[in-house]
């Protein structure tokens, strides 16, 4: 199964890279860019073909290693 | 007196901390591969810089689960004296031997170069020799190096007296030009609360001799052996 993890600084938390993107996009003339979050996408394989399973699994990988929880957020979808 | 010294897959300060701790302290000093997990009966283990693992995925977030990691996280539960350098501070806080964790620095830059600390806790094993409240100017090299906790645990920090540098200006003053990175509270070192694990993003070993035109550095791995040598 395919699971796809979102980790991405959390709210409130300073994030300089998409500070910076922002900035770089009102250049290119976006001037109605308010804010930009910079984050990370994995996509996992993982064995089996029980959703909810794989779901909860992903959910401990993100907690575990994938984001620092300190100052990342995460979301986990099972894509197919 | 035995320092062991950390060398992960990417480390490069390795040589830099044997060299103070053998050649210019005249310590014991050992490598400890981190697949290892002996620690060689050392007294006292340097997480040392470098760019463990690549630093994939995030600074020191692989490094933590080397073997050796659970033989430093024991020893330091035993009160032993673990002092981490950059790359190896960052493994002490994704370890969570430490708190908080480090962001890119807000100039999104790698800053190389001479800051200013003020030192503000003399009670480690690591800062012991020290004076509190004195400036002391060491080199950083770091890309991720913008500290980071929530307000509750920076003000429990603050409390209890874990944070042990902050960048100051040369005078000592604090400042925003002075923070190199962004930092918190312009943090530059913490403690963990029973004070035996010290992490920092300057780099103390390399200015630890005078011929490399400072020696500020030298202190942190002479207060060890003078914390040891007490106990």
């Amino acid at each position: 199964m395919k699971v796809e993890v979102r980790v991405y600084p959390k709210e409130g938390v300073l994030d300089p890279q998409g500070r910076a993107i922002a900035s770089a996009l009102v250049r290119l003339g976006h001037s109605g860019v308010q804010d930009v979050r910079a984050g990370k996408v994995f996509f996992v394989e993982v064995a089996g073909n029980d959703p909810s399973r794989a779901e909860s699994e992903a959910r401990k990988m993100a907690e575990e290693l994938l984001a620092n929880t300190v100052i990342e957020g995460f979301d986990v979808k099972v894509v197919s | 007196m035995k320092f062991a010294i950390v060398v992960f897959p990417g480390s490069n300060c390795d040589q830099d901390c044997y060299h103070v701790a053998h050649d210019l302290l005249g310590c014991e000093a050992e490598y400890v591969w981190h697949h290892d997990k002996d620690l060689k009966g050392a007294d006292v283990v340097i997480l040392p810089g470098g760019f463990a693992y690549g630093d994939y995925l995030r600074a020191g977030a692989l490094a933590r689960f080397s073997p050796v990691m659970e033989s430093v996280a024991a020893f330091a539960a035993k009160g032993g004296p673990v002092l981490g350098i950059c790359n190896g501070f960052q493994v002490l806080l994704e370890a969570g031997l430490l708190p908080g964790a480090v962001r890119v620095n807000r100039g999104l830059r790698y800053v190389c170069r001479d800051v200013h600390l003020k030192v503000q806790n003399v009670d480690t094993p690591f800062t012991r020799l020290y004076e509190r409240g004195g400036v002391v100017r060491m080199p950083i090299g770091h890309m991720e190096g913008n500290y980071t906790a929530s307000p509750e645990v920076l003000d429990r920090l603050e409390r209890n007296g874990q944070v042990v540098f902050r960048y100051c200006d040369p005078e000592g003053r604090f400042a925003d030009s002075a923070n190199p990175n962004g930092a918190d509270r312009a943090i530059a070192g913490i403690a963990n609360r029973e004070g035996n694990v010290v992490g920092l993003m300057p780099h103390p070993d390399r200015c630890a001799e005078a011929v490399l035109g400072n020696d500020a550095g030298i202190k942190m791995f002479e207060s060890a052996v003078s914390a040891l040598a007490e106990r």
